[in-house]
């Protein structure tokens, strides 16, 4: 029997995205988590009720029109609203199980355990050696200079920066490029062997170079960290993060795989504001 | 969805849906125009059909360049991107309609002087209107965002197919039995085949509706009813009546 084939071309399906690096990270128990968080500044109440896991070897974006709590809410993290004058936090942050909240919990090991980096790149006006060399010294993380060096070699080289400094370490953090003096703090908040770092608008004072590499430094970090990263650039939060939160009014509207939001969120609000609707 | 506070984005992400609107205005024109240039035998109608699609294949190629555009500018995301991507594959679609349309047509003329076989071109003109609905139904789907009626559209493509078969078999017959016809029944099966192709581009765009609504693909595997790609004669072996 001969068989005439004139119909369609039936079974072909495109390939499904690719990714060399998919995100499992959602499999792994979360690095910290957040229970009926709320904050008030005095009378004035920034953020409501908000519940989130953080996984941990991730990185995980907030994003949402500004005074939408998102910072606050970061902040949270690493108890750095204890430092504002009328600040108050209620609910429950766990951090490898343990609430930061508690009261025999100390701040100041909080903040060594939870690294921050901030808007403006901040150098201590120090050498660059000594930028990296200050965290780990004060929480001696050293027995000797040998290995206080080797931390600071490492943190360098990790932050993608060992090769451009290697030749002047001595020379001061603040005659950097504002790229570089980012990547310096980055590598100062990952000589104290943090177990989250916390990023604030980053690059935000970073040109389009310097941005593009601090993004590859977050990529390659969080295959040791758990990072969360504030941003209000929309790309950058699809560039860089598997997961993504959105903000709005001190509340989380959406939480899901980058992926999801950015393609078909489920809140209108969600929708609204990453097509630039409102914001 | 509400207006962008960017009123030139706004204006194109309008524009792209106005280009795809006169798409579809003349790829149902060129259908039309073919099916009655084949119906009544008239070539000077089939003439017009070929310059419509000329039309048509200038605009896919406005829709390719404003849509890579604004993916090149505007960063879109979620429902915005999948307008824009959605708008080039719609486009592909309607130029495959008038393609095809202008297939029927330049084999209208082919055929201007021959018979016209009353039954087999009534069969045509039922397939053709059926179609015409089709595309008709999922322009209409398109231009006011309704995946009712797209769902629907993808639904009934099932109907154009019987059609054909039915077809399918009236033209082989009427090749046997008139083999000095058989070039006449060859154009006609060859139109036939591309009105049943129409239907299937419309269900495309009918899919493509349903993901830019929702977001998500119609899951389902489609019914179709198309047997003659797997049938030496329908009716005369293993998968007709025996």
């Amino acid at each position: 029997m001969v068989e005439i084939s004139v119909g369609p071309v039936e079974g072909a399906s495109p390939a499904g995205p690719g990714s060399a690096r998919p995100d499992t990270a959602y499999k792994r128990p979360p690095k910290a988590t957040a229970r009926n968080v709320s904050v008030f500044y005095g009378e004035k109440q920034a953020l409501f009720g908000v519940n989130l896991d953080i996984p941990d070897r991730n990185v995980m974006a907030f994003i949402g029109p500004s005074g939408c709590g998102k910072s606050t809410f970061l902040r949270c993290f690493n108890r750095m609203n204890d430092t504002i004058t009328g600040a108050r936090v209620k609910g429950e942050i766990k951090i490898q199980g343990k609430n930061i909240y508690d009261p025999d919990v100390d701040p100041v090991q909080v903040r060594a355990r939870v690294g921050m980096v901030f808007q403006k790149p901040n150098p201590f006006p120090k050498s660059i050696f000594e930028n990296v060399a200050y965290g780990p010294r004060i929480h001696g993380l050293a027995k000797t200079k040998a290995d206080l060096e080797e931390i600071v070699v490492k943190s360098l080289k990790r932050a993608g920066l060992f090769e451009e400094v290697k030749d002047r370490l001595d020379s001061e953090g603040t005659s950097l490029s504002g790229g570089q003096q980012q990547r310096l703090c980055i590598a100062r908040a990952i000589a104290v062997s943090p177990e989250v770092i916390l990023m604030d608008e980053p690059c935000s004072a970073l040109d389009p170079i310097a941005t593009a590499k601090v993004e590859e430094l977050i990529d390659e970090l969080r295959e040791n960290y758990c990072i969360v990263i504030v941003t209000h650039n929309m790309q950058q939060a699809a560039r860089v993060s598997q997961r993504t939160a959105f903000f709005h009014l001190g509340y989380l509207v959406e939480e899901d795989t980058t992926d999801q939001i950015f393609t078909n969120p489920t809140e209108r609000r969600t929708q609204d504001y990453i097509t630039g609707r409102f914001g | 969805m509400a207006e962008h506070p960017v009123k030139a984005y706004e204006g194109e992400l309008k524009s792209l849906d106005t280009m795809i609107a006169q798409m579809g205005g003349l790829a149902e024109q060129a259908l039309g125009q073919a099916i009655d240039a084949l119906y009544h035998r008239d070539p000077g109608l089939a003439e017009i059909t070929l310059e419509k699609d000329r039309k048509i294949d200038a605009l896919e190629r406005s829709v390719d360049e404003l849509a890579i555009s604004i993916i090149a500018r505007r960063a879109p995301v979620a429902s915005d991107l999948r307008q824009i991507i959605n708008a080039i594959r719609i486009a592909v679609d309607l130029e495959r309609i008038g393609d095809l349309s202008k297939n029927i047509a330049k084999r209208a003329i082919a055929i201007a002087t021959e018979a016209r076989p009353t039954q087999v071109m009534t069969g045509f003109l039922h397939i053709g209107e059926a179609a015409m609905r089709q595309l008709k139904d999922v322009l209409d789907a398109y231009s006011q965002r309704n995946a009712g009626i797209a769902l629907k559209v993808w639904q009934q493509d099932q109907d154009i197919d019987a059609m054909y078969n039915s077809l399918y078999c009236e033209l082989l017959t009427a090749m046997m039995e008139e083999p000095q016809s058989a070039g006449l029944y060859a154009h006609l099966l060859f139109s036939a085949k591309n009105i049943e192709r129409i239907g299937d581009h419309a269900t495309n765009i009918a899919e493509t509706i349903y993901f830019l609504i929702h977001g998500k693909t119609l899951d389902d595997e489609r019914p179709k009813s198309d047997m003659t790609s797997r049938t030496l004669v329908l009716g005369y072996n293993g998968t007709g009546k025996g």
